[in-house]
């Protein structure tokens, strides 16, 4: 099976990113499939976070940024001056390593973006409230308190609904930073399952540390060391059959 | 794209608003400037700083005694202020049980907020009679009980909730590990205190004096209702004061009528003004430096 | 007994002593004035006006004062929260430190600072220059004015309280700068009502302000353009007077003052916490 039959979703270019003078991002060039997971791995602190936040722009709000090299979205350079950030953050939606509800209830939280993108017939941001929370599988846990503080949510249950609202705006993809690392292990396991469900219709990028949790949920995998791609390949030849022999120490834990 | 827009027109509104906002201290400056410059024509700076002569109807307009007055009274109230302030900030900070601390807490609060003149009304019903029926006989004088003392005293309460608060919150702000190696040395508590938490805390201390000062130089109606209000330089703490800002409440209304009198008054509220800038401005520089050392 | 256990023994006296005497002193002002005040406190003083004569004895009330101040304070209260609210919004609307942000809050640092008799004086001369009279509207302004900066201070240490991350989430779902300023003024909320009440509190009961640009009338407020009278001015003239039974009045007049006050910081407290409903810790 080779993910990248269909054009790929992100085509990243000589990507390059300096805050604060600094080097992050080293020259990277990767293509995100489509409708896939793409796991991105490596030690910490070696960019993953920074590529992720670049893909839809989050990294705009750090101080001292600069790039060179481009971030093909399905053709457009999402850097491009013209584009419209608001509405690539519609498409690219993220999800952050610890919940991160807003000062809302569960109902408002989820239908914020719909709100804000201009939608705001009742009736849809209802039945696209309780579809969104179905999805995630919090429909039957919350909707009896729909009008109670996000906040009082777990933290499972805040994580869930996080993904929620980013898919009530109907995005074509979500970036998920170590989405699952705060929370306990049964958490974890059902927004992954969550995820292997929803790439069908979602290109995915989840960024782990976690070795086993990306041979669960890859069907392509991006091994980033240093702010530098070492290799990137299909899930399946990837883990058996690193080609760079930092990849393989990697694997099998002998760095990092 | 019409979010975009709007979102570009309210960002540009508020920080036009913001603008016009950041422009009210340096009005005030210009107005005051400009209104004192007739006096500047006819008197030099050191005449009126340092002349004595408060004659408005004869034409002279010496400051000293308001500035003298202003001084004393000040000096008086943050000598009783800074010690008892210090004090109690340690004790709430470091000494109380958490209960006594919650309950003392919002009535210190509670003294911020009470409006000056309900001071004043204080002043005139306890401190005035205290101070001419007690005090002052223990030293062998005899004084109406509006002086210097009285206005130390009111104005000293008054600047206390502000150094108290400040206080705390700087000596909350020492890790509690800190404290745990200090005392796990051996040390006591006010050990701890003096050669630990006053280190640390030192130049923010300084900052909430300074800021103390300031906030008492600016006080008018409490210390205008007690302290006298009679034109000389006092010799005594049981002499009457007339500090500047109760010259400037006493007289705007009036500034009219006599020539240059409006000029000199407003004079007064320049020379007020500059203090108060200053202390302020040196408060926040000593507390940039504090966050930059951390 | 060592040196330091002396030591200790006799700090921790001094600063025993301190704190009794401070709570001492608040005690004596609170009941001084509650206690005068509530022996001179009578129905008329509350609702009704000054009758001819009341300065020198006569009959009536402090109603002009009562209604004065809250119209004055309230409409100063309205005007300086739609400028403040923008303002301290304005502050933070960018994830970044920047210089101009730096300019405003050092500037208005600045104006937190000068004393409220400078601000009434500034306002009466510009007063003077247009040939305006003294009137509940000038009282408005210049209470307005000064609170101005205290307000937009303390909102925006409140919304510098909120966790990155709401702004994070906010611009991650495609919100504009201005959308996520509401939610955070929603995350701020129980801050703001504080500032609100507590700046009222500073407005209503501070004299220097308005003792010239307010004017005073013994008659009710009935027009923005007329002299009106406040509290803490009517507590200064009946002080002033002679007459003994005035000066009991004053403190009658304080005590109502100090209720005013003390609600609106009760308040406060209450307020904040009902609308924590939603906020995020």
């Amino acid at each position: 099976m080779d993910p990248l039959k269909d054009d790929p979703y992100f085509d990243i270019r000589n990507f390059s990113l300096s805050l604060h003078k600094s080097k992050i991002l080293k020259n990277i060039s990767v293509k995100i499939p489509k409708n896939q997971i793409t796991v991105i791995i490596g030690p910490s602190g070696c960019g993953k976070s920074t590529l992720l936040n670049s893909m839809n722009r989050l990294i705009d709000l750090s101080e001292n940024l600069e790039t060179s090299g481009s971030i093909l979205l399905k053709g457009y350079d999402i850097f491009d001056p013209t584009v419209d950030i608001t509405e690539l953050r519609r498409k690219v939606g993220s999800i952050s390593q610890t919940p991160n509800p807003l000062p809302m209830s569960i109902f408002d939280n989820v239908a914020y973006g719909l709100k804000i993108h201009g939608i705001r017939d009742k009736a849809i941001t209802m039945s696209t409230v309780e579809s969104c929370l179905n999805k995630v599988g919090l429909w039957e846990e919350v909707k009896i308190r729909l009008d109670a503080p996000a906040s009082t949510l777990s933290i499972g249950q805040q994580q869930r609904l996080c993904i929620a609202r980013a898919l009530a705006i109907e995005p074509e993809a979500l970036l998920c930073d170590e989405a699952t690392s705060a929370l306990d292990p049964i958490s974890a396991h059902q927004i992954e399952s969550e995820l292997l469900l929803l790439k069908n219709n979602y290109t995915i990028v989840f960024v782990t540390h976690i070795l086993r949790q990306a041979k669960r949920l890859a069907d392509y995998v991006v091994f980033i060391y240093l702010g530098e791609i070492v290799e990137s390949g299909p899930a399946d030849t990837f883990f058996t059959e690193p080609k760079d022999p930092r990849t393989k120490a990697y694997i099998e834990g002998t760095f990092g | 794209m019409e979010r975009g827009n709007l979102d570009r027109w309210s960002i540009r509104f508020m920080s036009i608003i913001a603008f016009l906002t950041s422009l009210i201290a340096i009005i005030i400056a210009v107005v005051l400037i400009w209104k004192s410059f007739p006096l500047l024509q006819i008197s030099t700076i050191q005449e009126i700083v340092l002349g004595s002569i408060w004659q408005p109807l004869a034409g002279g307009f010496g400051f000293f005694p308001f500035i003298m007055g202003t001084i004393w009274v000040t000096l008086l109230a943050m000598g009783i202020a800074i010690p008892l302030g210090l004090f109690s900030a340690i004790f709430l900070a470091e000494y109380s049980p958490s209960h006594i601390r919650e309950s003392i807490k919002p009535l210190i609060d509670l003294l911020a907020g009470i409006p000056s003149v309900l001071f004043g009304l204080w002043g005139i019903l306890v401190i005035v009679p205290w101070v001419r029926d007690t005090i002052a006989p223990m030293w062998g004088v005899s004084t109406t009980g509006y002086c210097v003392l009285t206005g130390g005293i009111v104005l000293s309460i008054m600047v206390l909730p502000l150094i108290i608060s400040l206080s705390d919150e700087l000596f909350r702000t020492v890790p509690l590990d800190i404290r745990k190696a200090s005392l796990a040395l051996g040390a006591t508590k006010w050990q701890t205190v003096k050669y630990v938490l006053f280190r640390k805390t030192y130049p923010g201390l300084l900052a909430a004096i300074i800021l103390g000062f300031s906030r008492a130089f600016g006080e008018t109606m409490a210390v205008l209702m007690v302290v006298g209000n009679v034109a000389k330089v006092p010799t005594s703490v049981f002499d009457p004061a007339y500090p500047l800002t109760a010259l400037i409440a006493n007289n705007y209304g009036e500034m009219l009528s006599i020539p240059l009198f409006d000029s000199a008054i407003m004079m007064a509220a320049l020379i007020l003004f500059i203090i108060v800038v200053i202390f302020n401005i040196l408060s926040k520089m000593l507390l940039i430096r504090i966050q930059k050392a951390v | 007994m060592t040196i330091k256990s002396l030591e200790e023994y006799f700090f921790k006296i001094l600063m025993v002593v301190s704190i009794i005497i401070v709570l001492g002193g608040i005690l004596s002002v609170i009941f001084t004035v509650v206690m005068k005040g509530v022996s001179a406190l009578s129905l008329a003083m509350l609702i009704e006006s000054p009758h001819g004569g009341y300065y020198l004895g006569g009959g009536g009330g402090i109603l002009n004062a009562i209604l004065g101040s809250l119209y004055l304070a309230g409409g100063a209260i309205i005007l300086s929260i739609t400028l403040s609210l923008p303002v301290a919004m304005y502050l933070h609307q960018s994830t970044m430190k920047s210089r101009y942000a730096e300019y405003i809050r050092t500037s208005l640092d600045i104006a937190c600072g000068i004393p409220t008799i400078i601000y009434g004086a500034v306002v009466f001369t510009i007063m003077v220059l247009i040939g305006a009279r003294s009137s509940l509207f000038w009282g408005m302004i210049t209470v307005a004015i000064f609170i101005l900066p205290i307000m937009i201070r303390s909102m925006d240490e409140i919304m510098s309280q909120t966790p990155k991350k709401i702004k994070i989430a906010a611009f991650a779902l495609g919100s504009t700068r201005t959308e996520m300023l509401i939610v955070l003024v929603k995350q701020s909320f129980p801050g703001i009502v504080t500032a609100i009440l507590l700046a009222f509190g500073r407005g209503i009961g501070d004299a220097a302000s308005i003792l010239f640009t307010a004017g005073y009338s013994d008659s009710l407020p009935t027009s923005l353009f007329e002299p009106v009278a406040t509290l803490p001015l009517a507590i200064l003239f009946q002080i002033s007077s002679p007459y003994p039974i005035v000066q009991q009045r004053a403190y009658a007049s304080g005590l109502i003052l100090l209720v005013i006050v003390l609600t609106a910081s009760i308040a406060s407290r209450v307020l904040s916490k009902r609308f924590m409903k939603y906020v995020v810790k």
